[in-house]
């Protein structure tokens, strides 16, 4: 009874302070995608039939476990990023995954049912070349790494060393592969560049010396790249010069040079300047690899070959094929070949890999998607039916990293766009109405041409609008009768309308590898994507939307600038935000490398926002660039102005549009580099809006924002670091006249800075480099209790400067990333959204980032509801927008309004993506969703129903009265 | 001897505009006068230059001289010119095309200690609209702001008032002599995290908690003596109630069997 008590005195006081999520609101509104990034291994375990796993090792420093029927996640571990988690090589052997990381760094063996770390192992350090399973007697025991200058020997059970050892010549001889046939012997491979080749034979059990010999190779310039090991121990190279193969067995001791097997005797040729690449496969890592390999002559040229007593057969030739990979699946090995079948299809066959046979009935046919790109990978999965034949799966990896999973006769398992893993930039656009809404806004568009046609026009809109509603209750009823886990939801491209609050978005989303994606933002499903080829690795992405949905019957316009980095060109990409497709507008071309963009206001008659590009000789291009457009601009050119900013030399100029088209210099600021360093300059977002003017004090009087659209914020880091003298700058400064607004440093602090900058404040976040821990800091401007020109702002006309209030807090934890929230009045508070390195979203209210907040409660502070100042920021679990679903390194939060004041649509994209909404002053304008519509009626009902009959019984009660 | 009488002349003006440019409060002028005169002491000066063409192509001419007091507290002062009949023709004139009137200063260092590496190369310019100026009666305000080495890395001119709103200005005396309020500006050192007021703060509540010895006793030690016969009296009645649950348990698990 006491215990009772007690926990309902406890789940009271939870239920008082909760705020967060609740658990049937669990997945309701938002949704997470967890991304592995590009795969660079890809392994199946072989090791069982019935076995679903797939291990993958990508170029995000991801270690993953996939279920191949699915294409799921069973577990993924995700390392540090940049070198020191990158992946050097991925081995498995049973139930075992050895991993080497970080270049040669750790190395570390996974239990691959569960994905738990059995060991790990500190290598000695240099640069990692090569790993390999070494087996005694058909059974795997070691592992051997092989550094530029060591080779050590561990144990595959424990981790243990068992031994290191120096290299021989390691200075002159580059060390650079390693082979063991399972014979207790371990080779290791070395090449002087067009010298020689040296094989070192080491003895498993204590790595004494066996061997060392050299062998004449003056055409070889790699190992890695041109040789590999077939058959019980023969090395294999291929040259494209002397087009010839060359064989060595590397356990003989008196072959003092390579055999050399000219391509010609066997017909075959390699394409110029093509570099031949051989594949063997092994299917156990303790015995020797097969006596066949592939050889590839072209880009779409392969051999099957075969080295048989020391003579090497074409086994079969397959031209034209992209892609050939070797599976092994019990005793039988098969080789399967991706050839092209006609323009949009490839088909892939499997051949026996011993004799080259076809198996029959084993095509997979493999429908190259239009928007997407080539195949560059092709993993195969075999295994044996129940008649003992093979059967195989194969998991196709194209050059827009995605992956997709089919089994015969060409049926796609699952399908992952991993581009989807590295988004750099994103919008949220609205969807269109509705055919009939889009019907009925059409009305209003056309121009009047008469009374009776209009009344028509209204009449059938309005018989369409009813036809709809119709259609509308009969699916409801429709769908009502049938069990609820049958109603199909699949979103498709044709059913894509606004709804009633404009909840449900288009995400456009640009990926690092040049794929654009369109996702449905209420349930994540991918509707669009296209994959934009010749995108240069290290290029600059500016998605701009030109025109909204607004507009019908003018469709939607986005348009991107892609950038290249080293050369500074960019080109334009126009493209429908709702279905994907390319516009067919003409684009500028843009011959001059681009500095800056800018999107105006003004729109041309077509409704879309002219977008200006500012060339490296300040040149300004402008698109669309119709004649109305242009005109526009010269009516407003001596208005428009546009900032430039140089962080090498520290410059930030100030520049104005002339009439035709040129521009002219109006302002400068320097920096001094030598000092600090520009390393962010940031203005607010052009879609935000400012309810309120002022802040009411306590006093009732009133404290005006300083409320200035132009306004930039330049962050700047002291390129002196010690911990004492490092600062971080901030400046505010007006875009338009090049005033300096505000300026600040922050001392004893460094970067990286986070902040944002919206209404009249700024929010930056720096690390303290003498206490050693994260800062926030929060800035505010006032005009004052007076605003000097209430009705329109111009940078141009406020001499006065701002009144500049700040406060700092110690925020206990370190961030990722910050963004603010934003709604459609902005009206609701706002929130600051901290994207944490652990993967939570932190929504921080903004009264807490307050520089009013004061010292000591008054009376006036009270009124004005200010929390006393604290100087740590607390962080409270409930505040975690995404509970348990964290965002693996969080890189970006985009916020959009919605329909809804109240709330505020949020995605978060780092390694995956997640999207939420948000209600930073609760839903104040959504009933809740267990509110009682019964209660509320049948009270109403009562009432009304109570007053009828009261009413007449008052009647009733006069009327007697009256006869009395 | 001419430069002083200039500097008297503009101190008197300044010392209206004082009351507008109170809200920075970055205003050297107060302790100019009795400093003037070691001005060409340790100082230096810098050209402020300004043009105003009716092409709106920059053609910079000597305005005044800046002249920099060394030392912590940067002071300035600003001796100019006046405008030449032809000037305030031309700027009456670039005024009504609502051309900008333009001024810079070549990039320095105020610090004296840098005296051999003051002087960099190139300029910090900004503008105002010309009609701005004229309109009022060039009233203007410059600002030069320097980094935390005493860099000078910008420059601004605002005028009071600010706006354009075409009034002839007729009276050409008002267009002679500028009436210009100058100050540098350092950058201002942002807070750090107050920790220690806020400590001192708490300690102090503590001390006022600790000397109300009433107030420091817990909730329970001030009603123990009626919480413990509660306690008791509920375990009396909950071990009544479970051994009853038991028997009903019990009797309930037979009945499903």
């Amino acid at each position: 009874m006491a215990w009772l008590v007690v926990r309902l005195a406890i789940s009271v006081s939870l239920l008082y302070t909760a705020s967060a999520v609740f658990e049937d609101q669990v997945g309701k509104f938002d949704w997470r995608q967890q991304f592995i990034g590009k795969v660079r291994f890809a392994l199946f375990d072989t090791h069982s039939q019935a076995s679903k796993k797939l291990l993958v090792a990508t170029d995000k420093n991801v270690f993953a476990s996939l279920n191949s029927r699915t294409g799921d996640l069973f577990w993924r571990h995700v390392d540090k990023t940049g070198p020191e988690g990158h992946i050097d090589v991925l081995l498995m052997y049973g139930q075992d995954a050895v991993v080497v990381v970080g270049n040669g760094r750790l190395l570390r063996s996974w239990e691959t049912t569960v994905g738990g770390l059995k060991w790990e192992t500190v290598l000695d350090t240099g640069s990692f070349q090569a790993a390999t399973l070494v087996g005694v007697q058909d059974y795997v025991k070691h592992v051997a790494v092989l550094k530029k200058s060591a080779i050590s020997l561990h144990d595959l059970s424990s981790g243990s060393q068992i031994w290191v050892e120096n290299l021989p010549d390691s200075d002159t001889v580059q060390y650079q592969t390693i082979y063991s046939g399972g014979n207790g012997l371990v080779f290791v491979l070395g090449v002087v560049p067009n010298s020689h080749i040296v094989i070192v034979e080491y003895k498993i059990e204590d790595g004494e010396i066996m061997n060392k010999k050299s062998v004449e190779a003056a055409w070889m310039s790699s190992l890695e790249n041109s040789c590999t090991v077939i058959s019980s121990g023969i090395l294999l190279c291929a040259d494209q010069i002397t087009q010839s193969l060359y064989t060595l067995p590397l356990q003989s001791a008196e072959q003092k040079e390579m055999r050399q097997i000219h391509l010609q005797t066997l017909d075959l040729e390699v394409a110029s300047g093509f570099q031949p690449v051989l594949t063997s496969t092994r299917p156990n890592p303790a015995q020797p690899p097969l006596s066949e390999f592939f050889l590839q002559l072209s880009p779409d040229h392969h051999i099957l070959l075969q080295l048989k007593d020391g003579l090497i057969a074409p086994l079969r030739d397959f031209n034209p094929s992209y892609l050939a990979a070797f599976a092994t699946s019990g005793e039988r090995t098969v080789a399967a070949v991706m050839s092209p079948k006609n323009d949009t299809a490839c088909s892939i066959n499997l051949f026996s890999a011993d004799t080259g046979r076809r198996h029959l009935d084993t095509t997979i046919i493999y429908h190259m998607d239009p928007n997407g790109g080539k195949p560059n990978r092709l993993y195969v999965h075999a295994f044996l039916k129940k008649d003992d034949s093979v059967g195989y799966r194969v998991m196709v990896q194209t050059e827009d990293h995605t992956l997709t999973f089919l089994q015969q006769p060409g049926r796609v398992v699952w399908m992952r766009e991993e581009a989807l893993a590295d988004v750099v930039t994103m919008e949220m656009v609205d969807l269109p109405f509705t055919g009939t809404q889009a019907e009925l806004e059409g009305e209003f568009g056309k121009k009047a041409d008469g009374l009776l046609p209009m009344v028509l026009k209204r009449l059938s809109s309005q018989f369409i609008l009813l036809q709809a509603w119709l259609a509308h209750l009969w699916k409801l009823f429709y769908d009502a009768r049938k069990p609820r886990s049958s109603v199909k939801n699949e979103v498709t491209i044709d059913i894509l309308s606004r709804d009633e609050f404009n909840l449900q978005k288009m995400m456009v989303m640009v990926t690092a590898s040049g794929k654009l994606f369109g996702i449905d933002s209420k349930s994540g499903t991918i509707l669009w994507k296209q994959y934009l080829e010749n995108i240069q690795p290290n290029s600059v992405f500016k998605l701009i939307v030109q025109r909204t949905t607004a507009h019908f019957p003018h469709p939607p316009q986005c348009t991107l600038l892609i950038k290249d980095k080293d050369t500074g060109l960019g080109s334009l990409y126009v493209f429908n935000p709702i279905f994907g497709k390319k516009s067919q507008i003409s684009v500028p071309a843009l011959p001059r490398p681009v500095l800056q963009t800018l999107l105006l206001p003004v729109i041309d008659q077509d409704y879309a926002k002219v977008l200006l590009l500012i060339d490296d000789q300040y040149k300004v291009t402008a698109f669309p660039s119709t004649k109305n457009v242009l005109q526009q601009l010269q009516d407003t050119a001596s208005s428009i102005f546009f900032y430039l900013v140089d962080s090498s030399q520290g410059k930030l100029s100030g520049f104005r549009l002339r009439k035709d088209l040129s521009t002219e210099l109006i302002w400068e600021v320097v920096i001094p580099a030598e000092v600090q360093k520009i390393v962010a300059v940031k203005g607010k977002r052009a879609n935000e809006h400012v309810h309120s003017q002022g802040r009411v004090m306590g006093d009732r009087s009133v404290l005006y924002k300083y409320l200035n659209p132009n306004l930039l914020a330049v962050i700047t880091e002291s390129t002196d670091t010690h911990q004492e003298r490092s600062f971080v700058g901030i400046f505010l400064i007006d875009g338009v006249t090049g005033r300096i607004v505000h300026e600040a440093v922050q001392r004893k602090a460094r970067g990286p800075v986070h902040f944002v900058h919206s209404e009249n404040w700024l929010v930056y976040v720096y690390w303290n480099s003498k206490f050693r821990r994260n800062e926030f800091s929060v800035l505010e401007l006032f005009e004052g209790a007076e605003l000097y020109n209430s009705t329109v702002f111009s940078s141009l006309d406020r001499p006065h400067p701002p009144q500049v209030l700040q406060q700092s807090y110690i925020f206990p934890a370190p961030i990722s990333t910050l963004e603010a929230t934003l709604t459609e009045k902005g009206i609701t508070s706002r929130h600051l959204l901290v994207g944490l390195p652990s993967g939570n979203i932190l929504s921080l209210p903004k009264m807490f980032l307050d520089p009013r907040r004061p010292e000591v409660v008054s009376e006036q502070s009270r009124e004005e509801n200010l929390i006393p100042y604290a100087p740590e920021m607390p962080i409270r679990e409930e505040w975690f927008i995404n509970y348990n679903q964290t965002v693996s390194r969080v890189r970006g939060i985009y916020t959009a309004p919605s329909g809804l004041e109240s709330t505020c649509l949020v995605v978060a994209y780092g390694l995956d993506i997640y999207q939420t909404r948000v209600f930073p002053s609760k839903q104040f304008d959504v009933l809740k969703d267990d509110y009682d519509y019964v209660l509320i009626s049948s009270v109403l009902f009562g009432l009304f129903f109570a007053t009828m009959i009261s009413k007449r019984l008052a009647e009733v009660k006069l009327l007697n009265r009256a006869w009395r | 001897m001419a430069t002083i009488r200039v500097l008297s002349l503009i101190l008197s003006v300044l010392s209206t505009t004082t009351l507008l440019w109170t809200q920075s409060g970055e205003c050297n002028n107060g302790r100019r006068s009795g400093d003037a005169v070691e001005t060409d002491f340790s100082g230096f000066s810098v050209p402020l230059e300004h043009s105003f063409e009716l092409d709106d192509v920059p053609r910079f001419r000597l305005r005044g001289a800046l002249q920099f007091r060394g030392g912590r507290e940067n002071g300035v002062h600003l001796s100019q010119n006046q405008l030449s009949e032809k000037d305030r023709n031309t700027l009456k004139d670039v005024a009504a095309v609502d051309g900008l009137y333009r001024i810079r200063v070549p990039r320095v260092s105020l610090q004296v200690d840098r005296q051999t590496e003051r002087q960099s190369e190139g300029y910090l310019t900004a503008f105002v609209r010309a009609c701005s100026l004229v309109e009022s009666h060039l009233s203007d305000v410059i600002t030069l702001h320097t980094d935390v080495s005493g860099y000078v890395i910008g420059i601004s001119i605002v005028t009071i008032p600010g706006s354009c709103r075409g009034i002839e200005v007729e009276d050409e005396v008002d267009l002679e002599v500028f009436n210009t309020t100058i100050s540098v500006v350092a950058p201002v050192n942002a807070p750090a995290p107050e920790t220690a007021p806020y400590i001192e703060r708490m300690e102090q509540e503590m001390e006022k908690k600790g000397k109300n010895p009433q107030e420091q006793k817990s909730f329970f030690a001030k009603y123990w003596m009626y919480i413990v016969p509660l306690v008791l009296f509920l375990m009396m009645s909950g071990a009544q109630d479970q051994s009853g649950g038991g028997a009903g348990g019990g009797a309930a698990n037979g009945g499903g069997r």
